[in-house]
């Protein structure tokens, strides 16, 4: 690559390496959103329409890990809590909901959409509070594009004699739906809007630690007049989730999380006849070429790695670059993660907000330090962090190969790992040389290039000169230990239904 | 003969500077308007901004006595004990520069900016054109916001382009150099990309690369400020020259100068947060810097006919 001064000349005295000062010339106040989440003190099971004490009495704290105060008291179910759940389920489906028909169940789905619209800014809050994520991003993408999934999916409900063309579709009756803390919101409807669009009830478990939003949207279930029983939700951890996808009745299993956990329950479902769908982690490639639009790239990997605190699967945690531009991509790196902000994140200008849990903060600092001992070279900006709270500065490392445990094991964290690649076929081997599939980016002016780098990924989405863009028509799923089925789409909707 | 054709040498030019995404820059920068800033920070940003405006009249129907109320103004925006501080520059036509400079005085901190060059087109012969900056300057600009030759730009002939701007430094002696790239003729952000760095390369430290004329359908966007602002900084980062920028033209209100010069803040450094390396070549900004800094210190809005946004009440 020339440089940019090709045809100049310099007979200026040598000085300093020129620097950006990215300094506090001009900091900004707090600007912390002030909307009331409207939270209660302590949080029931909801079952049958109703919240309802757990049987064991007991209660588990849900912290705020943006400073470790506790939120509310959140109830913890037993087997026989999923068991009276899942009879609620049954009884829903064999009565009421497996009977409306499609254009019924479609009013309920609006209806969801709209009120969840209503109270966007309270749902907002009560997101960033539970999970740590920056309101920036619950307000502008979480809680809307949660909605906007209630909304494609009510936009089905009628017309699922289209769905599959030349066949026809029935529900599948009871599902069980079990979702991690990442997105707390948006999986729920993810999951939820798919299963009653088909005409399926639900029993569904969300994180012990970002229960809120999901018990809140009992309450926009119960104002939408849903028929008491065709959503369930029980709370608690493993035990609670394990006694979710145990359970006899269930016609479907569903499940985004760990592959660690993905494959535990898909040992003990072994043997049965129930349907499953998984989407489980990821250690995404994002590839950059030498004749990318580097700023727009830089753009692009800052929002694939650094987006949710990098609590995302498909985040693009290894970054592939071209080796004539990998220096220049790093140094515009380095400059571009001066300026992100860390911090409260309630703030309306927080780029990146707590660590969901204390627990992955300290997998998260596990990770870096093996980065470091097995000698890649790491960069931090200097930027302060708050002395409460779970927080991690934004970590690039350089130098990273492909045998380095940061270069394959899934950090969920905002961490990059940068490795470089000479030729076409030298970065589509390594992108593929991961035990996961789910996603990949690539960054180049030709178009040809992108074409060629989209079939020969093995990853359920492929993003070409952008990043973590996400619709509800999109059908999004993984390839090998990502998982399979799909959510979201025409396919998502195949996987709620028996084909007739 | 292909590789000799104008498309050929503006190809070999971007595989030179680089390329830009359009989707990805209007990405970036929609993320500069959800900052949010609040309080002293926003008092800060309002008077900064207000120490960056270039205070405008460029019409055909401008007098001495419309630019000597503009100089007016520009020394004194406002009442002194609310901290509004001088403009940067009043600018003006070049035959209005001698009328500028008498109802400015000698001892100014405010500069005179003129925009010669045959003014919006760039249509003139050279020799008329290297007239008009040396008759500014002779008169008392400070300061030179001249036009490229978009013709020469757009049919590949960059050496042209290139030697008529030199040319125009030449003539400036010690007045500061404006460059406008005229980006709606330019059309596509490659393009602005590409004229920046030919630009950059042929004028001097704190020389000015600028949008627009304000004469054209479409002037500063964010979007190609950020296009332009990071040419900068890349040429900053290759060479160590700081090269100053100004948007002009569709900035009307204060809201949206604090997101420019978050985008600055952002991707040039604090460097450049000052007048001598970023102005607003505009009007009508200027009152509503100052109704909001009113605001801020008062804490409510004034009456709407407190403060003007047409020029003519200058």
């Amino acid at each position: 690559m020339p440089t940019l001064t090709a045809k100049k000349t310099s007979t200026r005295p040598a000085r300093p390496a020129p620097e950006l000062i990215f300094g506090d010339l001009w900091e900004f106040d707090p600007s912390p959103e002030t909307a009331d989440p409207k939270l209660k003190t302590r949080y029931e099971l909801f079952i049958n329409g109703q919240f309802v004490a757990p049987k064991s009495g007991k209660y588990f704290d849900s912290i705020n890990p943006a400073n470790e105060h506790k939120l509310a008291e959140i109830a913890q179910a037993s087997a026989a809590d999923v068991d009276a759940a899942y009879q609620a389920a049954k009884a829903a489906y064999d009565n009421v909901w497996g009977k409306l028909p499609g254009r019924e169940r479609a009013k309920y789905l609006f209806r969801i959409a709209r009120l969840l619209q209503d109270r966007a800014r309270e749902f907002a809050v009560a997101e960033t509070l539970d999970g740590g994520k920056p309101i920036k991003e619950s307000r502008d993408f979480d809680v809307p594009m949660a909605a906007a999934h209630f909304f494609y999916h009510a936009g089905w409900a009628d017309k699922l004699d289209y769905v599959a063309p030349g066949r026809r579709v029935a529900p599948l009756g009871v599902v069980g739906q079990v979702i991690p803390w990442n997105f707390p919101l948006l999986m729920l409807a993810w999951k939820l809007a798919p299963a009653l669009a088909m005409g399926n009830t639900v029993v569904l478990k969300p994180a012990e630690t970002t229960s809120i939003t999901c018990l809140k949207l009992a309450e926009i279930l119960q104002d939408a007049g849903l028929p008491p029983g065709v959503v369930n939700f029980v709370t608690g951890a493993g035990d609670v989730g394990a006694a979710v996808l145990n359970h006899p009745i269930p016609a479907k299993i569903a499940f985004t999380g760990s592959t660690e956990v993905g494959k535990i329950i898909l040992r003990s479902l072994a043997g049965t006849d129930k349907k499953m769908t998984l989407e489980l982690g990821g250690k995404a490639a994002n590839i950059v070429f030498d004749d990318a639009p580097l700023d727009q790239a830089v753009e692009g990997i800052v929002n694939g790695i650094f987006f949710n605190q990098g609590h995302v699967c498909c985040a693009g945690s290894r970054l592939l670059v071209h080796e004539p531009v990998a220096e220049q991509v790093l140094a515009k790196l380095k400059n571009r993660i001066k300026v992100l902000r860390v911090g409260d994140p309630l703030d309306k200008n927080t780029d990146i907000g707590a660590i969901n849990s204390k627990e992955q903060l300290r997998k998260i600092t596990a990770m870096v330090a093996s980065g470091v001992k097995e000698g890649a070279e790491m960069f931090q900006p200097t930027c302060r962090l708050p002395t409460k709270g779970y927080y991690f500065r934004p970590t690039l490392f350089s130098g990273v190969s492909m045998s380095h445990r940061i270069a394959r094991e899934e950090i969920f964290g905002p961490v990059l790992s940068i490795l470089t690649f000479r030729t076409v076929d030298e970065a589509i081997e390594k992108a593929n040389n991961t035990a996961y599939g789910l996603s990949a980016g690539v960054w180049t002016d030709k178009g040809s290039r992108i074409l060629k780098m989209s079939t020969e990924l093995k990853a359920g989405v492929v993003w070409a000169n952008t990043y973590n863009k996400f619709d509800p028509a999109s059908p999004f799923g993984g390839y090998k230990e990502s998982g399979f089925g799909r959510e979201g789409g025409r396919q998502g909707l195949l996987d709620y239904c028996t084909l007739i | 003969m292909l590789a000799r054709s104008p498309h050929a040498a503006l190809r070999r030019l971007f595989d030179e500077v680089g390329p830009v995404d359009a989707v990805g820059i209007e990405e970036r920068v929609a993320k500069y308007g959800t900052r949010s800033i609040k309080k002293t920070s926003k008092l800060w940003g309002l008077k900064l901004a207000a120490s960056m405006v270039d205070l405008t009249t460029l019409e055909g129907k401008d007098t001495p006595g419309k630019v000597a109320s503009l100089c007016q103004k520009a020394l004194r925006p406002h009442d002194p004990d609310l901290g509004v501080p001088q403009v940067a520059a009043v600018c003006v036509y070049p035959a209005m520069v001698k009328h500028a400079r008498k109802a400015l005085g000698r001892e100014t901190a405010v500069r005179i900016a003129s925009v010669a060059t045959a003014f919006p087109s760039g249509q003139a012969p050279l020799k008329t054109r290297l007239a008009e900056v040396k008759a500014a300057v002779a008169d008392g600009a400070d300061e030179i916001d001249m036009v490229i030759n978009r013709g020469a730009f757009l049919s590949g002939e960059f050496g042209v382009m290139q030697d008529e701007i030199r040319a125009v430094v030449e003539a400036c002696g010690q007045a500061t150099l404006k460059v406008i790239l005229e980006v709606s003729e330019l059309e596509t952000y490659d393009n602005i990309r590409a004229a920046s760095f030919l630009a950059m390369r042929v004028i001097r430290e704190g020389d000015f690369i600028k949008t627009s004329t304000g004469k054209t359908s479409l002037n500063a966007t964010l979007g190609n400020n950020q296009v332009m602002i990071e040419a900068i900084r890349d040429y900053y980062l290759d060479t160590g020259v700081s090269i100053a920028m100004k948007p002009a033209g569709g900035i009307r209100t204060a809201k949206q100068a604090l997101t420019f010069l978050v985008a600055i803040k952002e991707t040039l450094g604090d460097a450049w947060l000052n007048n001598a390396r970023y102005r607003f070549g505009a009007s009508a900004l200027l009152n509503d810097l100052i109704r909001q800094i009113e605001k801020e210190n008062t804490g409510a809005y004034q009456a709407p006919y407190y403060f003007s946004e047409a020029t003519e009440s200058y």
